[in-house]
């Protein structure tokens, strides 16, 4: 069986650990602003929090390249602010002002943009997410364009149809994909322990023959080398990647809800172990960030969040003559997507894409994957291993713990399986 | 050129978008090798290789799913349904994420979603269904029945071109039974438009797909006892051409809606709500329906005969409605 490794922990320039420290803290102040609004009632709905949970959303979204896509759950804010979407988003849409991605027509983080920051919307429903960015990843393999797709789930949300349909599908497609699996104990008011009768929720990769990471999800620099090793070998067409990053909600299901049947002593173990606390001891003991350089950082977060509080306070509310519009694209312009070819077009149309259509592929069951030798190939995508008889009698025992070095795969090949290994 | 049958309508269409447009791929279960559950795939592997002719695990909503997420990167997927039965499996997939895209979030998903559908074929109650009404009452969505093999591969034709997520439904009785002349090269047949299929003065029979052809044939009996009904195929019941239908109205002042779908929810329903809203000077009688009985679809021939409308209860509801 494959062994779930543990996470990989790597040094980081200056730059990026003040970078996580930026996105963390920036995350934490964007949740306080909101929490103050709800309270004065300015948002419109729900509110829901990450407290506590900053390190998983903005590790694993920093080790994701600007081509690369990703769709946040509801408690990924602080993925959204390392990709790219400037706070004033995040507060008009819960205010849902007419000036929000959505122009009001949706709440919380509920918005995306697929045109430059190559973000998927999510929605309520939990683990739909799963196939649609599997999907993704596949679109950007058949288009040439190496990219990766990521996506979070909860471990409420990890016990979905859809959370299986979609990640063996991702197993099945070799997809560069990556799932952070968030798992904060609680789905609403009930324990992971009545949810999933699983030690590690990393382990649910085995049954589709993935390979998995179990992460401290309050470690920044964990989460984020764990995920960037993942979105390495991911886009090196080693298939899909579950992490399981392990932490804990400390507010409730969401702002109504006081979660009074969280126990005492395992509210008061989190509280100690707060992502933002721990991180700034690492720094200052490392000397990456003093008492002079976190003042900067928090006046640069003030001024910027205070900026996007006001825009977002004196935005206007949607005039009700949207509520009717927009239900289908019409129009030449409404649909401005257009596939860019980063592989030549006569790969795939005929005669070239022409193929002998037989049941069973010389070397289909063979190929390269996450976690061992003999998982599924996807056609085209890695040359089969068969001549290789070593590999062909004894399982690979070497769990995923500590993956070799691997040198990425030649530029032009890697989407067309040209390479060996 | 010979006559082609509808199935084979279809899958020109699928070839032909294919070759022309590389954005077009197909992914379902079993459409490769095996050329789709009823061959409307056959040969595109083939021509098109592994990497636009995808065969799935069993999993509707990932099929949806996914396909979604390859029209986010320029995409023009098509997802079979092997039974549009199955389309059940990822109805949340379709109305929640699928459909709302492009009002929430400007995210519009040029997918189409097809399979065969319909009775008449004992295929018993989990490969008979016509569950389109689940779906125009979803806002989003495109949805698109044909009846004959020239509407079926312009239809489709434009389906996938079309910038909104569309379900085309291919009624299984008529994939090898009806066949038709068609021209040869591309052409389209735009969504929202209906057709009349056969003039009249009397009456007007509203219809879709496979009853369609039975409508034809009551109309024929009709006619021998003098009433001459004017048969529409109405095509797309989202768009719904109520142009077409109201023009009708206007003349013959008599309404029969015909569907195979259950009568309880049936487009029947929201037609007459419209003609009551936008033509109640005009009709002579009250809007009459012909359409299945309110159980799912039974099994043996006997009670699937009972349970289908046919040329008779149109024909008994048409001579009804002519004596107002």
């Amino acid at each position: 069986m494959p062994a779930t490794a543990t996470a990989v922990k790597t040094k980081l320039s200056r730059q990026q650990y003040l970078d996580l420290y930026y996105f963390m803290r920036l995350n934490r102040e964007v949740e306080d602003t909101m929490t103050r609004l709800f309270r004065q009632n300015k948002i419109v709905g729900g509110l829901y929090s990450s407290l506590g949970q900053e390190a998983i959303s903005v590790g694993s979204a920093y080790a994701l390249e600007k081509k690369d896509w990703m769709a946040p759950m509801i408690r990924n804010i602080g993925a959204l602010l390392v990709k790219g979407v400037p706070p004033h988003d995040i507060f008009t849409q819960h205010m849902a002002k007419y000036t929000s991605p959505t122009k009001g027509k949706d709440g919380t983080s509920h918005f995306g943009d697929l045109e430059n920051l190559h973000i998927v919307s999510p929605i309520s429903m939990l683990g739909d997410l799963i196939p649609v960015l599997t999907g993704v990843a596949m679109a950007g393999r058949y288009l040439g364009q190496k990219i990766v797709a990521m996506t979070w789930i909860g471990d409420g949300g990890s016990s979905t149809g859809v959370f299986h349909e979609g990640l063996n599908l991702a197993a099945s497609q070799k997809a560069a994909f990556v799932l952070i699996l968030e798992n904060n104990q609680w789905a609403y008011s009930t324990p992971v322990r009545r949810q999933v009768p699983l030690e590690n929720l990393a382990d649910r990769a085995k049954a589709y023959g993935i390979s998995s990471y179990i992460v401290d999800g309050n470690d920044p620099v964990a989460v984020y080398s764990t995920a960037k090793e993942a979105v390495d070998r991911a886009r090196a067409g080693e298939g899909p990647i579950l992490i399981e990053a392990k932490t804990f909600r400390r507010r409730g299901h969401a702002q109504h809800d006081p979660a009074e049947y969280v126990p005492a002593e395992q509210r008061e173990y989190w509280e100690k172990r707060d992502p933002i606390t721990l991180y700034e001891k690492f720094l200052a003991a490392e000397r990456i960030l003093d008492a002079k350089g976190k003042k900067e950082i928090e006046g640069k977060i003030n001024a910027l969040l205070e900026k996007d509080r006001e825009f977002a306070e004196n935005s206007p509310m949607p005039p009700p003559e949207l509520a009717s519009e927009g239900v289908y694209c019409t129009g030449d312009d409404c649909h401005k997507i257009r596939p860019k070819w980063e592989r030549p077009i006569a790969e795939v149309t005929p005669p070239k894409s022409s193929v002998e259509p037989v049941w069973i592929v010389e070397g289909f069951g063979r190929g390269k994957s996450a976690y061992r030798e003999n998982a599924p190939i996807h056609f085209g995508d890695t040359q089969p291993v068969a001549e290789e008889p070593a590999a062909k009698t004894k399982p690979v025992a070497k769990p995923a713990t500590k993956p070799p070095a691997r040198k990425s795969l030649p530029a032009k090949s890697a989407a067309r399986g040209k390479a060996r290994r | 050129m010979a006559p082609i049958t509808f199935l084979e309508a279809i899958r020109q269409a699928m070839f032909e978008e294919m070759a022309a447009d590389p954005s077009v791929v197909l992914i379902g279960e079993d459409v490769g090798v095996y050329g789709g559950a009823f061959k409307t795939s056959e040969g595109l592997l083939e021509k098109f290789g592994w990497e636009r002719v995808i065969d799935t695990p069993i999993s509707e909503s990932a099929i949806i799913g996914a396909a979604c997420g390859m029209s986010y990167l320029g995409l023009r997927p098509i997802a079979e349904m092997q039974f549009i039965d199955f389309i059940a499996c990822c109805f949340n997939q379709l109305t929640n994420f699928v459909a709302k895209g492009h009002y929430l979030w400007n995210a519009p998903a040029p997918i189409v979603v097809r399979g065969p559908s319909g009775g008449g074929v004992h295929g018993g109650p989990f490969h008979s269904a016509n569950p389109e009404m689940y779906f125009l009452h979803t806002p989003g969505m495109k949805i698109v029945y044909p009846s004959t093999p020239y509407d079926a591969k312009g239809l489709l034709k434009a389906s996938i071109r079309d910038n909104n997520p569309v379900l085309f439904f291919e009624h299984k009785f008529l994939y090898r039974r009806i066949k038709e002349d068609i021209p040869e090269g591309d052409y389209t047949v735009p969504l929202g438009k209906a057709v009349v299929r056969r003039e009249g003065k009397h009456l007007t029979i509203l219809s879709y797909a496979a009853m369609m052809h039975t409508s034809l044939e009551a109309a024929e009996a009709l006619a021998k006892e003098g009433i001459e009904a004017e048969v529409i195929d109405l095509r797309t019941l989202m768009p719904l051409d109520e142009e077409t239908i109201l023009q009708s109205i206007r003349k013959t002042n008599k309404c029969l809606v015909v569907h195979e779908d259950t009568k309880t929810g049936g487009i029947s329903g929201e037609i007459a709500a419209i003609l009551f809203e936008k033509a109640f000077h005009d009709l002579d009688g009250p809007v009459l329906r012909v359409a299945s009985l309110d159980t799912p679809v039974p099994y043996a021939p006997t009670l699937e005969e009972a349970f289908l409308p046919n040329a008779q209860k149109i024909f008994t509801a048409a001579k009804d409605l002519a004596k107002f």
